[in-house]
């Protein structure tokens, strides 16, 4: 795992904002995901159109549109998660550390290891808090049981989410609440020190002081990790994103930095649909 | 949508205090109608459940006696019990649940996570399903033909072979039931940590539908516990003590049907202990499935 | 806009708004009339009705304020919506200044009143006739949503600056022939200078109907025409 250690070594702070200024003022950063005349269909069906897209190196990219307009599928192909369903496929490129990942040549384990994904749902497994963290760890990494110990220690931190379960590590993951099982998949997620975090939805089954707690988390995730997250909720990507994509049937409409196309929208579609004049 | 509620003529119920009471009368009588058809067929229903059930226990427990299980069948008139019999039923069905069952689950979860929209997952769906539902003697006719023929005789792996096959489909449904009920959402964690499909399945997904499966398995249990028709064709029966399983084997259900239509009133007897038995074991598996699933959810 | 909100009740909102806005811009434009006529007039009795009819004027404002604060706070406003929430509440504060301004301009035009008529009015006429103009045009660009219409009001309003560039030479020299004319004279600036400044906010009211509109800012560098700062004191190497 070359490549999830080289993103723990890169010196963080010299490219760490705080929160606000860094969205309002700064300019976004140099890409670390390239999406290249990107289409996909699910089956004859055409569902994203020819879409270029940068991620920002250790910048949020919040995905907003309508139900069905592509975003999260577009979430999907960054991890090849279509691949698990037949009849579903992407052309062109999406370019990680100058590789494209969505052909073949990119093992699509290996992949996954460096672009995790943190779901609508919380997705706990059915094992005790440990070993849901330690799951992923092992799939790419022998560790000791006290290296195993540290890291899971350091994802559960860096979630937020130690101190409330520190004491109950081998107790089933199922019994914490809603709020904690995401903040546990998220801890899975970076456990196995990902570049890429995707987002999908990922507060829209939680209340809203478990959702601002992910939101502080992801805030304060960006400082080590890439990220993209696709919401419903507007005024959670005004929140989040430092850049911000307005996606409509399947075309990628406008991106612009997150003040900007809140405030002033270039292109009439993501006017009406950020100021709910749809329809 | 220009409808307003203030331009229609009676907002709310109607006043018309006549009709209302019409209609409030035809209402009642059909009301009353059908609440009389469905409790008398609730209570018929109980009625024969319930006879049967006093039935079996008066008898059952009557001729129920230590002598049952510690001695053997034995010719009419002699002290016998029902020992080889038990011992029969327990040993082809715990083994023959050990054979279904892994198969069951393996096809089933191929059902589920591997061919869930194709051709072949569908063509096995559909001969499982007919599996399920065939009546149990073809099942008997069919090892007869295939295990007792050619071998020259009854015996015990025939029965087990016929056992297993009955517990196929019904394990073959309960994972692939189980398993669909896991969200996808789930598999996609899984995959989407980077393990491959054997790990998600394996270690997650089975671990998931585990209650559910073991529910499907104890319920398995109790539909072969009281087979009789497949073992006819197959183990036979045996009067005499035998746990060689390569000849023919006692069982409860095979003893009941034999005893119970002989003119001999201890065989009688020793047939009502016995369906007794087998009630009481189908029923505690039943109520250890029902927990299982219930601590589940 | 093109469309209407999908809520549409928000909708009506904002019309309430513009409706607040246009009929506190009307009462201004009348008061911004009234304390001209009644300096040109001599009229004390209309100045006395101009400064109590500015209570009116603080309490549109307070009101607008709120109404936009619920608006935020109800609606979440975005893009065009929460431009204009935003210039409305600024344009409020532009007004309710354009007001003050008025109510000063009028209380002076008592005291001149009572005192001896110095001069001409013609200069005072034609600079309450433009700033009045420009700040009718920028109401009506905010009603029908006109940002070229602002840009032009914006860009209009040097010859005021001209005019009042004039009047302050034309105070200087009355106040220099005889120091008895000082205190008329003094007045007399002062009402100059808040006609100015009335014209000013017209401007920046003119600026925040563009960015309401167009979602752009208009460049920093307005073109000015007042260097009555330079009449006294000469900055040197000018």
């Amino acid at each position: 795992m070359s490549l999830s250690t080289e993103t723990q070594n890169q010196p963080t702070g010299s490219k760490s904002f705080g929160g606000m200024q860094a969205r309002s003022e700064a300019a976004l950063n140099d890409a670390r995901v390239a999406i290249r005349n990107l289409d996909f269909f699910y089956g004859d069906n055409r569902a994203l159109k020819g879409i270029n897209l940068d991620l920002p190196d250790r910048q949020v990219t919040g995905m907003i549109g309508p139900s069905g307009c592509g975003k999260s599928t577009l979430l999907r192909i960054l991890n090849r998660m279509y691949s698990l369903y037949p009849g579903q496929r992407a052309t062109g490129e999406v370019l990680l550390d100058g590789q494209n990942i969505i052909s073949d040549a990119v093992g699509v384990n290996e992949l996954r290891a460096k672009v995790g994904m943190v779901f609508q749902k919380p997705t706990p497994f059915p094992m005790t808090i440990y070993d849901n963290i330690a799951f992923g760890i092992k799939l790419h990494e022998k560790l000791s049981k006290s290296e195993m110990g540290e890291r899971i220690e350091w994802a559960l931190t860096r979630a937020a989410l130690w101190n409330e379960v520190k004491d109950r590590l081998d107790k089933s993951a199922l019994g914490l609440s809603g709020g904690q099982q995401q903040r546990l998949c998220i801890a899975r997620t970076i456990a196995v020190r990902p570049e890429v975090i995707l987002f999908d939805e990922p507060t829209s089954a939680l209340d809203p002081i478990s959702t601002l707690k992910i939101e502080e988390l992801i805030d304060e995730l960006k400082r080590d990790f890439t990220i993209a997250i696709v919401t419903h909720n507007m005024q959670q990507a005004a929140r989040c994103a430092d850049q911000v994509a307005f996606f409509y049937l399947g075309e990628l409409i406008e991106v612009a930095p997150a003040a900007q196309l809140f405030t002033a929208p270039k292109h009439p579609k993501t006017q009406e649909y950020i100021t709910g004049r749809f329809g | 949508m220009s409808l307003s509620l203030s331009s229609m003529p009676h907002p709310g119920p109607r006043k018309d205090a006549a009709m209302a009471a019409r209609l409030g009368a035809s209402r009642k009588r059909a009301d009353i109608i059908i609440r009389t058809l469905c409790i008398a067929a609730t209570v018929i229903g109980l009625v024969l459940l319930a006879s049967i059930l006093i039935t079996l226990f008066y008898r059952g427990f009557d001729a129920l006696s230590l002598r049952v299980f510690t001695h053997i069948t034995a010719p009419p008139g002699s002290e016998g019990g029902l020992l080889n019999a038990i011992v029969g039923s327990l040993i082809q069905s715990v083994i023959g649940t050990a054979i279904g069952t892994p198969i069951g689950m393996l096809v089933g979860t191929y059902l589920a996570e591997y061919a869930k929209d194709s051709w072949l997952g569908n063509a096995v769906r559909f001969v499982s399903d007919i599996l399920l539902s065939a009546p149990s003697i073809l099942i008997g006719l069919f090892v007869y033909q295939i295990l007792v023929l050619p071998f020259g005789g009854f015996s015990g792996w025939a029965g087990i072979a016929a056992l297993a096959i009955i517990v196929i489909p019904i394990v073959v449904r309960t994972t692939e039931d189980m398993l669909q009920l896991i969200p996808n959402t789930l598999r996609e964690a899984v995959v989407g940590l980077g393990a491959p499909k054997w790990k998600m399945i394996v270690l997650v997904c089975w671990r998931s539908a585990i209650a559910g499966i073991m529910t499907g398995i104890l319920l398995a249990v109790a539909r072969v516990a009281g087979e009789t028709a497949p073992l006819l064709f197959t183990s036979l029966g045996n009067n005499a003590w035998s746990t060689d399983l390569s000849k023919p084997m006692s069982s409860l259900p095979v003893t009941i049907y034999s005893f119970a239509g002989s003119p001999f009133e201890d065989w009688i007897a020793l047939a009502w202990a016995g369906a007794l038995l087998i009630t009481l074991g189908v029923l505690s598996l039943n109520i250890l499935a029902r927990t299982l699933l219930r601590s589940r959810t | 806009m093109p469309t209407e909100h999908i809520v549409r009740s928000y909708d009506e909102d904002l019309r309430k708004l513009r409706d607040m806005i246009a009929r506190m811009g009307g009462l201004v434009e009348r008061q911004v009339a009234d304390a001209t006529r009644a300096l040109v007039r001599r009229d004390s009795d209309l100045a006395g009705e101009v400064v109590q009819r500015d209570v009116q004027i603080d309490q549109l404002e307070r009101e607008v304020e709120a109404f936009c604060v619920r608006l935020l706070a109800l609606r979440q406003p975005m893009a065009a919506d929460l431009r204009l929430i935003i210039a409305c509440m600024k344009v409020s504060n532009d007004l309710e200044r354009i007001g003050d301004y008025s109510a000063n301009a009028a209380k002076r035009s008592i005291v001149l009143a009572s005192l001896p008529a110095l001069g001409s009015m013609n200069g005072f006429e034609r600079m309450a006739h433009l700033v009045q103009e420009n700040l009718k045009a920028a109401m009506d660009s905010l009603v029908h949503s006109d940002a070229d219409a602002a840009e032009r009001v914006w860009g209009a309003d040097e010859p005021v600056d001209e005019i009042y560039n004039g009047i302050f030479r034309e105070m200087l020299t009355h106040m220099m022939e005889d120091p008895r004319n000082i205190t008329a004279a003094t007045h007399m600036l002062f009402i100059a200078k808040n006609l100015e400044r009335i014209g000013d906010h017209t401007t920046n009211i003119a600026e925040r109907i563009h960015f309401a509109v167009r979602g752009e800012t208009l460049p920093e560098d307005r073109p000015k025409g007042d260097n009555s700062a330079f009449a006294v004191v000469r900055v040197p190497g000018e």
